[in-house]
């Protein structure tokens, strides 16, 4: 895995770019790879689409834009028919099964992987962590980025006082992308 | 959160470049920020609301761009590194203000997150369309200094060479950015406090009847006394004689202008700074700065794949232009090809610079950055 | 008069730079030694006192003023006087400019100077026009009153720049004539002296456009006119301190009241802990 690209796709609010950059930071602070994030920006970011790139690699960035990602992570129906059709042949799609009901027209060979994170969330007592939910899920799933790394960053980007909530929001995700990835 | 941090947040950050600029500025002591928001610079003035406090500096969110532009050279004049950050539809109304900058040679740095225009343009989308304008936008002649960063570090270290420059030339300094760079997010290592190299003004000998606010040194910039610190400065935006005093007529005009001009060109080898990529035996080369220059490198790499000899020449000073490098260049290679998020500014430049010696192509492209196939198409096509 | 006379305000005026380009009968004259006379009388540290100003007749005081001196672009002196205030706020800074420059292309910044009570003293010179130009009407210019660019009378309301000032936040407002030497003197040297936003108001002739082109006789008419038809009104409310063509002048202090200033209202951050980890 020398050059990765990522795309993450949702609402507003979603706290999307936000798991964009605890991916980034983890990438490129915590494991010492290369990371570069790009944002869709304006009206979008405050309500309705919204979307953040990732691109992780052994060597350095050049051309920042993501253009046909091989990790697209969707939190909304919205996203999801917006950017699929951009996801490479035997790319992976992850997504929440509470806010994608319709997944069809996927590119070739898309391997599939959802959770009911927004479900997980509200039974963690916060919705707001349902993006969290899903990094850790996405750790379980790709392992583009290492556990560890992931958790220093997820633990030094959130605000304070937060710390255990957020902790247990990732490890939900995280053990339930192991039982998916082992099959169990 | 309510932790005050230093003014050198010492450490390896994923930062933006927004972000990455801020903390550029106050790394280097920087204490004074005026500004009105803009998108996309609007990061640059959120962070400084937030950090000068910390650090016991100002910031002041001015009714305007004018305004923000000429707080800062007051400040400027009271002893006080100064800053104001802004985008394309503030740059012409900073304009204004830049020229008395000039004029009164006042330290200090106008940074510009680039974005499309005219008008009010693409405020969200990326720009080069004022690399022109950062030239030529004040009335008047006069030579600038203007920097392109091209990543979230650069932003953190172009902002301290940019107050570095500003200090040691006296004229406000630009860091001419984009949209793409401003909201682009990457590792930046900030150094140790004792490791960042900081220039500070030249100061006067002590006041005396004789002392002369505009009599320059050997190397054409005069020493710079604060107010409150005795001179009895006195400056104004008219064409001045030595004391200051303002002299209307042609010989002042042309003395005083052709310094200001001089004390840039005559120093361009200790200002301009370009850096070059796989250009020694190349045959087709590509110059770009900013954003841009990312793509061009990707483009090379690629096209070295390919077995063409292409090269990258980056520009990281843009104003004053490094007119020797490009003859240089155009006498060792076929073409050079300029990809700019504009309709062709600088490559006019690269032209006049290359005498005919070489071809130039220029790459126009607006409201986003070439890819690197783009650039790649070309230097194949060229390359047959 | 021997060329080795001293004027009392010598060691306050760059001597080498005179004659200065005012006109004869003009105001200004009288104006700036006003205001020589309240720095000398303040008390305060000379070499901490920053005078400013914009474009216009009233614009060239900071040249001849032996302090620290800026001449800026028209409009913009008070965001620079801003500027070194907050930047270094041990410096006392006056701006001193003309109607059209403060009021006009520079009225934006006034009222968000006043709003915000940044601790700098603006003394404005209202002559009713743009001199330095020639005589084009501005901002202040009473309606009916003649001018180059309004040949038939001008047909715009005017500001009454003392009650635009008192709305805006200024917590010291008032107004004099040129005339009134010793009570625009002690007003200015309150200013200085007061913390906060400042604002004078000096009706000044201008006899060689103003003036000429409405019949108003020369300077010293002009002086004669104020005495007779300036009335003090001390604290009144400055929206009654109105201005009219050939009517009476309401001058006086009007406002003088304390609020906390720009700097006074800067987040207290010893509130906060000090965190020098990364």
């Amino acid at each position: 895995m020398k050059h990765i690209e990522i795309k993450i796709g949702g609402f507003g609010g979603q706290g999307i770019v936000l798991s964009g950059f605890i991916m980034g930071k983890a990438a490129s602070i915590y494991d010492k790879k290369n990371a570069t994030l790009t944002q869709s920006y304006g009206p979008e970011s405050r309500g309705g689409a919204c979307s953040a790139q990732l691109i992780v690699s052994e060597e350095e960035v050049d051309y920042p834009e993501v253009q046909k990602p091989e990790i697209l992570m969707v939190i909304s129906q919205e996203a999801y028919e917006k950017f699929t059709p951009c996801l490479v042949k035997g790319g992976i799609l992850i997504y929440d099964e509470d806010l994608v009901n319709s997944v069809n027209n996927l590119p070739k060979e898309t391997r599939i992987y959802s959770i009911p994170s927004t479900r997980f969330a509200e039974e963690l007592g916060r919705k707001i962590v349902t993006n969290i939910i899903m990094l850790g899920f996405f750790t379980a799933i790709t392992s583009v980025i290492s556990y560890e790394s992931m958790k220093k960053s997820v633990l030094s980007s959130i605000p304070a006082g937060t710390e255990e909530l957020n902790l247990k929001a990732f490890q939900k995700g995280y053990e339930f992308g192991l039982e998916k990835v082992n099959g169990v | 959160m309510n932790n005050i941090k230093p003014a050198v947040l010492t450490g390896e950050h994923f930062m933006n470049g927004d972000y990455a600029c801020a903390e550029g500025a106050l790394a280097c002591g920087c204490r004074f920020f005026a500004g009105y928001p803009i998108t996309p610079a609007t990061e640059i003035s959120e962070k400084m609301s937030r950090r000068m406090p910390e650090v016991g500096g100002i910031f002041i969110q001015m009714e305007d761009e004018m305004a923000s532009m000429n707080a800062i050279l007051g400040a400027s004049w009271a002893g006080v590194k100064s800053m104001t950050a802004t985008s394309g539809p503030g740059f012409s109304l900073m304009m204004e203000n830049f020229g008395l900058g000039i004029m009164m040679e006042v330290p200090c740095v106008l940074v510009n997150i680039q974005r499309g225009g005219p008008s009010t343009g693409l405020p969200t989308l990326v720009g080069q369309q004022d690399m022109m304008q950062a030239r030529w936008g004040s009335h008047g002649d006069y030579e600038v200094i203007a920097l392109t960063p091209s990543s979230p570090q650069e932003m953190f270290d172009f902002t301290i060479k940019a107050f570095n420059l500003s200090e040691k030339y006296r004229l406000p300094v630009l860091l001419m950015s984009d949209e793409i760079v401003g909201h682009m997010t990457e590792k930046v290592v900030i150094p140790e406090e004792k490791d960042i190299k900081i220039v500070n003004r030249k100061k006067p000998e002590k006041y005396t009847d004789k002392y002369l606010m505009y009599k320059a040194d050997k190397d054409l910039v005069p020493p710079m006394a604060n107010a409150g610190e005795g001179y009895k400065v006195i400056t104004t935006g008219l064409t001045h004689d030595e004391k200051g005093y303002p002299a209307m007529n042609a010989e002042a005009q042309e003395k005083l202008i052709k310094r200001l001009c001089d004390k840039i060109l005559k120093n361009k080898a200790d200002i301009i700074e370009t850096q070059e990529q796989e250009t020694e035996d190349a045959e087709i080369i590509v110059v770009a700065y900013g954003s841009p220059a990312r793509s061009a490198l990707s483009a090379v790499k690629l096209a070295r794949k390919e077995g063409i000899k292409a090269g990258l020449l980056r520009l990281i000073t843009v104003w004053p232009f490094p007119d020797e490098k490009i003859l240089e260049v155009a006498n060792k290679v076929k073409t050079i090809i300029v990809p700019e998020i504009n309709r062709g500014q600088i490559v006019r430049e690269v032209e006049r610079c290359s005498y005919g010696k070489c071809n130039v192509i220029s790459l126009p492209k607006l409201g986003n950055i070439h890819t690197p196939y783009e650039i790649l198409k070309v230097i194949k096509e060229v390359s047959l | 008069m021997s060329m080795n006379e001293i004027h009392p305000m010598d060691k306050l005026i760059r001597a080498d730079r005179m004659p200065h380009i005012w006109c004869s009968g003009c105001g200004l004259g009288t104006n700036f030694i006003c205001y020589l006379t309240a720095m000398e009388k303040s008390g305060l540290d000379l070499n901490k006192c920053v005078i400013v100003s914009g474009i216009g007749c009233t614009g060239r005081i900071p040249g001849y003023t032996n302090i620290d001196s800026f001449h800026t672009t028209h409009g913009r002196a008070i965001p620079f006087a801003l500027g070194l205030k907050l930047a270094n706020p041990e410096l006392t800074v006056t701006v001193f400019s003309g109607d059209g420059d403060l009021f006009a292309i520079g009225g934006n910044h006034f009222i968000h100077a006043a709003r915000r009570n940044v601790d700098i003293n603006i003394i404005c010179v209202n002559n009713f026009n743009y001199g330095m130009t020639g005589g084009q009407f501005g901002p202040t210019t009473p309606l009916d009153a003649k001018t180059t660019t309004s040949p038939y009378g001008n047909y715009e309301h005017p500001f009454n720049l003392v009650d635009l000032a008192a709305a805006s936040g200024a917590v010291y407002v008032a107004r004099w004539t040129s005339i009134h030497v010793r009570r625009l003197s002690k007003s200015i040297e309150e200013a200085l002296l007061k913390k906060g936003f400042t604002f004078i108001e000096i009706i000044s002739p201008c006899p060689t456009n103003y003036g000429r082109r409405n019949k108003l006789g020369d300077g010293l008419d002009e002086m004669k006119y104020y005495r007779e038809h300036s009335i003090i009104k001390h604290g009144i409310n400055p929206k009654e301190a109105d201005l009219s063509f050939n009517g009476e002048i309401v001058v006086g202090k009007f406002v003088d009241i304390d609020k906390p200033t720009f700097l006074d209202n800067q987040p207290d951050m010893s509130q906060m802990s000090v965190n020098n980890k990364k």
